[in-house]
């Protein structure tokens, strides 16, 4: 065997040596001792070998190559004996230099570029890959019959079988030539028709004219794509604006983008007022409604958690601070009564308009180092200043306000939305006015007072800011002696607050919102002036007309300090930047009784729940029976009662039951109704598909025989949940049946094709598998 | 003076023609029929009593086999025709509504181990324990030809069961593996094994004809794709699986009968779950078929009766039994979904209604109304305390019933000891396993 090996080789040597002779000079063939060498070993080893074939046990040992791998011989490749690989690039190298062997350099660059082929994976790993593919695979189409299966058990009533069968349309044509004229008589008709050369037969129109005939002409087509595309592209276009909107984060960018819609808002109503003022006082109402809403809820009452955990932040952090009342102030302006204010703010802005001409600037001043106003303070001052009040008028102003008036240009959009309130505001008091004159004097005669003269008038006004100064200034020291000063820029507006609250004394005791309502109202005076000026002309038609309408955005600002200063009086707003004193902390534990009878104030448990014992004992007692027959031995009718001697005489009385069991027991009524023999009828637990007792409930009142329903309706609740018919055969669902399309090819084919089919797709999944 | 008249619209009270019905005009004022929820309670209490009173599901019973009745096949076209085959070999073919024997062949030697018939219904074939696998045609031979099979297949192994596919010339066969035969070749154009021991059951899906089910006595249910000839996965139960059944209105939902007493019904998306286990045998389920209708499922059992459970419930809500029924083998639903049909040990094959107590026949649409009626009552007050309890009691005979107490204890015991393992061990070591989960196995992809 190593025999005929080693021959082999030898002759692989020789046509080596043959092929290679052509090579150029330059590699020189000095092999021809080594060969003699070699051939001296091989004979050496052909004699071991022989003589260790002899002992019989060897026999089949391998030839042992004893070949140096530093001594390479062109005539064999091997990288035997050294440790290191044979690698295709030392092949290559001496090819490198010379020219003519492109054809075989080419081809070992081919199979250098070539990777070495992975082993192939294990049957059982393939197999199970195949599987998982095919599963896949088969759960997908499956998943299909999802909507069908959900459908059919949810379905009220299922008629099997499901496939029906479809009546055949049959055109005319066919028909008729089936159909043979037999009878003389329908011969004839027909003869009279060939005649005519009705078509019988034939049809009219062939399909194609038909469905020619049924086709939008080109045009419309044209036109309707360009539509259809045109609706597309602009939607998208929306849709893509919508969505970039949507994204901005920016408060700022939201807060302006409310604020033109508010004003969008307005503006459309102002039309709205003209054009139809029916449905402007709609608005109105809703503007009123969002008020009562706003009353009922919590929303802005500081009490939610974002409030709370601003309000731990708030002795530090100014922003929540202001934050906090920012949603405080939206509060009151949604709280806001249009109606309401309308009484308070005429006198208010009675004095504000009266009150700004005669304080020059000076004491404005002066009033911006002052101490926040204390409207509660204000009212014991004010007292005596009434009557100065309310003479201020409104008239005065003309001229003042001329002289403002470039001033009140700067604010020109926020006065056009106010101008427009006032308006509304304005028909609402002359009618509220009217009102007042027919029930309170005292108003009644301060109307006569405005139109009173303007000596007394300039007189009275002159008392009053001499009244006004004088307040001012012992308030001031009062007030620094008990509080810190707040922050200038805050108490500023509050600052001008005073004139007008000094000056105006109400009629009637003022709840505690109106009070509130006064201060804010008062607060921001200062700023409203230039609007006031620009509203002098249509006061002056209007006397009673008021200012006090809520100016929105300033009041935001400006209200703030006074409500501080309310804190202690509700309880719902917590003052954050208010220093505390003593006395707030005292007050807290009788603000919470007060918030807790507040809010319970509606009922009273403890009388309900005895009313009820009281009740449910009324109705446990036996009743008495009363037999008495109207008009039996005596005179009946209406308005005649039967005799009490009568009534007396039939009345059954019941015998007084057994005691109740909560006799003793004043916190707990026993119901002792409950009906043992009923029990065994009753169902006792909530049975599974109803998740409330009164689902339940609902189903077993609800009568289904046709006692209490109508034929139609009683057939309806009676549908039997599946229907069959008796003699026909039910096959099984198939795809046609539920307009799906059923795969065209057939089981048997694919099975038959599989083999070739499966190689070439499977190959790739498997390969896309092996690589995850 | 002027007289007002009544007058009405004759077409409000005047029939159109004599045959109709007199118009009656009613009053549904709800205070002129007052009590209407114990009246109705009334009402269906009676109905669920007249249900027992006619609860008579027993129809008929066909005797002519020397030997256990081993398969049942249904005529795909024929109403009136069941096969079925017996455990010496002999194949018999049944008219229903005369309640004969109008056919008998000696098929095999042994077992007739399967029987189904082609889907337009003009032949049948059968497997038995000789090997092979034979084709019949329905009809009779003509007279003095010989009865013999138009094909015969010799097979190396024994074959266990076949089932034809539901549109196309091909048949599936288990044995040691599942082969997939054209009618015209006598060697299977794919065979499909996973795993190496025997078969008991094939069955294609109805409705994705190309799917196939097999359950193998190794405790596993083996699905197969036919186009890519190959098993897509492999469910692994507690104990063998006797057959399973497609539903035939949803494609992915099959029911296998178990050795341990329970049905089981898979999604065959999602085998790690079964989505409902049926548990009322007390001995192993050896057969279950689907109501065309898809909406309920009957099963045989080794407990010498069959059941009927509704697909979403775990409870049965029939049990048929007689004093003669052996171990039931086989059971087939019919295809009009009226009646169900039953062969067992003691070589009779019995017919039952599917609705025990449904009137058969004719209805008149008036009594029709009524058993609607009654039967929605029914339902309205099925969960009252008097009204269950009547509608659940069925008779039962001595064995079953003591079997269930036994069960019904053992149960309990199981969960007791459960329960208590948890309680004296460390909180979270002991997991609770549903018992859902707790019969599967494995799912092997």
């Amino acid at each position: 065997m190593s025999s005929s090996r080693a021959a082999e080789s030898s002759l692989l040597a020789l046509n080596q040596q043959e092929e290679l002779e052509d090579l150029p000079r330059e590699y020189p063939l000095s092999t021809s001792e080594d060969e003699g060498d070699s051939d001296g070993e091989r004979k050496h080893q052909k004699l071991l070998e022989a003589i260790s074939s002899l002992d019989g046990k060897n026999r089949w040992k391998l030839a042992e190559r004893s070949e140096a791998s530093l001594k390479v011989s062109e005539f064999s490749v091997s990288s035997e004996g050294s440790g290191e690989k044979l690698v295709l690039s030392d092949l290559l190298e001496p090819v490198k230099t010379s020219s003519s062997l492109a054809a075989v350099k080419k081809q070992l660059n081919r199979v250098k570029s070539k990777k070495t082929v992975e082993l192939p994976l294990h049957r059982e790993e393939i197999e199970r890959i195949h599987r998982e593919v095919a599963f896949n695979k088969t759960s997908q189409v499956l998943s299909k019959w999802d909507p069908v299966v959900q459908k059919n058990r949810q379905a009220e009533q299922l008629v099997f079988p499901l496939s029906k069968q479809q009546s055949i349309f049959a055109p005319i044509e066919h028909v008729v030539s089936g159909w043979k004229a037999r009878t003389p008589l329908e011969q004839e008709i027909f003869n009279l028709l060939h005649k005519n050369k009705q078509p019988v037969t034939d049809p009219l129109l062939t399909p194609m004219e038909k469905a020619s005939l049924k086709a939008m002409s080109l045009e419309e087509v044209k036109m309707r794509r360009a539509e259809l595309q045109r609706a597309r592209a602009l939607q998208s276009y929306y849709e893509a604006r919508a969505r970039r909107e949507k994204k901005i984060k920016s408060k700022k960018y939201h807060k302006l983008l409310k604020k033109g819609k508010a004003k969008q808002a307005l503006k459309e109503f102002e039309k709205l007022r003209k054009v139809n003022p029916a449905a402007a006082l709609e608005e109105l109402e809703k503007l009123e409604k969002a008020r009562m809403m706003e009353r009922m809820s919590l929303k802005h009452q500081n009490s939610g958690k974002w409030a709370k955990s601003k309000a731990v932040m708030a002795k530090y952090d100014l922003e929540a601070r202001q934050a906090m009342q920012e949603q405080l102030a939206r509060n009151k302006e949604l709280m806001q009564k249009i109606q309401a204010a309308s009484e308070s703010a005429e006198e208010e802005g009675g004095a504000e308009e009266e009150g700004e001409p005669f304080v020059p600037d000076v004491v404005n001043e002066v009033q911006v180092k002052a101490d926040t106003p204390n409207p509660w303070m204000f009212r014991n001052h004010s007292g005596d200043t009434k009557e100065a009040e309310v003479q201020g008028d409104p008239e005065e102003l003309a001229e003042p306000a001329a002289q403002e008036a470039p001033e009140s240009e700067e604010e020109g959009p926020v006065v056009a939305e106010e101008i427009l309130l006032k308006e509304f505001k304005e028909r609402r008091s002359l009618r509220q006015k009217s009102r007042l004159n027919q029930i309170a004097k005292p108003v009644g005669s301060q109307e006569a007072k405005d139109l009173s003269s303007q000596e007394v008038l300039s007189e009275l006004r002159a008392l009053s800011q001499k009244l006004n100064r004088e307040s001012h200034q012992s308030r001031k020291q009062e007030l620094s002696s008990t509080r810190t000063v707040l922050a200038v820029q805050r108490e500023e507006p509050a600052g001008e607050e005073e004139e007008p609250l000094l000056l105006q004394r109400p009629e009637r005791a003022r709840t505690l919102d109106e009070l509130e309502e006064l201060g804010k109202e008062g607060c921001f005076q200062n700023k409203e002036l230039p609007r006031v000026a620009v509203e002098g002309q249509q006061l002056e038609r209007n006397p009673s007309n008021h200012l006090g309408v809520p100016k929105e955005k300033k009041r935001k600002e400006q209200m703030i300090d006074l409500q501080n200063l309310l804190t202690t009086k509700s309880p719902s707003m917590k003052s954050l930047a208010v220093p505390t004193t003593v006395e707030e902390l005292e007050d807290e534990e009788r603000d919470q009784r007060q918030m807790i009878k507040e809010a319970f104030a509606g009922d009273d448990v403890i009388r309900d729940f005895l009313k009820e014992k009281r009740e449910a004992v009324e109705a446990s007692k036996p009743k008495d029976v009363d037999l008495t027959l109207p008009g039996w031995g005596e005179w009946g009718g209406v308005g005649l009662k039967p005799s009490a001697k009568k009534r007396r005489r039939f009345l059954v009385k019941a015998p007084e039951g057994p005691p109740r069991k909560d006799k003793n027991l004043p916190n707990v009524i026993l119901n002792e109704k409950r009906n043992i023999h009923a029990v065994a009828h009753q169902v006792r637990m909530l049975p599974y598909p109803f998740t409330h007792h009164q689902q339940f409930e609902r189903t077993i009142q609800t009568p289904i025989g046709s006692t209490w329903n109508t034929q139609r309706s009683f057939q309806k609740l009676t549908m039997p949940k599946v229907v069959t018919k008796p003699g026909h055969i039910i096959k099984p669902i198939k795809a046609e049946d539920v307009g799906y399309r059923s795969s065209s090819r057939s089981d048997l084919s694919v099975v038959q094709r599989n083999p070739k089919r499966l190689s070439i797709r499977h190959k790739k999944q498997l390969k896309k598998i092996s690589v995850d | 003076m002027k007289v007002k008249m009544l007058s009405r619209n004759p077409d409000s009270y005047v029939r159109e023609t004599k045959l109709d019905l007199q118009r009656v005009p009613r009053n549904y004022d709800p205070t002129l029929h007052p009590f209407e929820v114990p009246r109705e309670y009334v009402r269906a209490l009676n109905a669920t009593k007249l249900e027992r009173v006619f609860a008579k599901p027993f129809l008929a019973s066909l005797d002519g086999h020397r030997d256990g009745v081993s398969c049942l096949a249904k005529h795909p076209k024929s109403l009136a025709t069941v096969l079925s085959g017996a455990c010496d070999g002999e194949v018999r073919i049944w008219n229903l509504t005369k309640r004969k024997c109008i056919r008998m062949i000696q098929a095999h030697e042994g077992f007739v181990r399967g029987i189904c018939t082609r889907f337009c219904g003009t032949s049948f074939f059968t497997v038995g324990d000789d090997k092979t696998v034979k084709q019949w045609k329905m009809d009779g031979p003509s007279y003095g030809e010989e009865e013999e099979p138009l094909h015969t297949i010799l097979g190396k192994t024994v074959y266990t069961g076949i089932d034809h596919h539901w549109k196309e010339a091909v048949f599936a066969t288990c044995g040691q593996q599942v082969d997939i035969w054209d009618e015209q070749r006598t060697s299977p154009i794919c065979s499909m094994t996973w795993g190496f021991d025997s078969i008991s059951s094939v069955k294609f899906n109805p409705i994705e004809t190309f799917l196939l089910g097999s359950c193998a006595s190794d405790r596993n249910i083996v699905l197969y794709d036919m186009r890519q000839a190959t098993p897509l996965k492999k469910v692994i139960l507690d104990m063998r699986t006797n057959t399973i059944c497609w539903n035939p209105m949803e494609a992915f939902i099959f029911t296998a009968a178990n050795e341990d007493y329970n049905l089981y019904t898979f999604d065959m998306r999602a085998l790690d779950t079964p989505v409902m286990i049926h548990m009322d045998h007390v001995s192993a389920v050896l057969d279950v078929d689907y109501s065309p209708t898809g909406k309920d499922f009957v099963s045989a059992s080794f407990d010498k009766s069959i059941r009927i459970f509704p697909v979403d419930r775990s409870r049965s809500r029939e049990v048929y039994h007689t004093k003669r029924m052996q171990h039931v083998i086989c059971v087939k639903w019919t295809s009009d979904s009226k009646y169900i049909m039953c062969g067992s040990d003691e070589m009779n094959i019995r017919l039952w209604k599917a609705n025990a107590s449904e009137k058969l026949g004719v209805l008149t649409s008036r009594e029709k109304a009524a058993t609607d009626y009654n039967q929605r009552l029914k339902e309205k007050f099925q969960h009252h305390p008097h009204i269950k309890r009547i509608s659940r009691h069925r008779h039962l005979p001595k064995s079953i019933y003591s079997q269930i107490q036994e069960q019904r204890i053992m149960k309990e015991a199981r969960r007791r000891k459960e329960l208590n393992r948890i309680k004296h061990s460390k909180p979270g070591s002991v997991q609770r396993v549903s018992e859902k989960k707790k019969r599967v196995v494995a799912v092997v992809k």
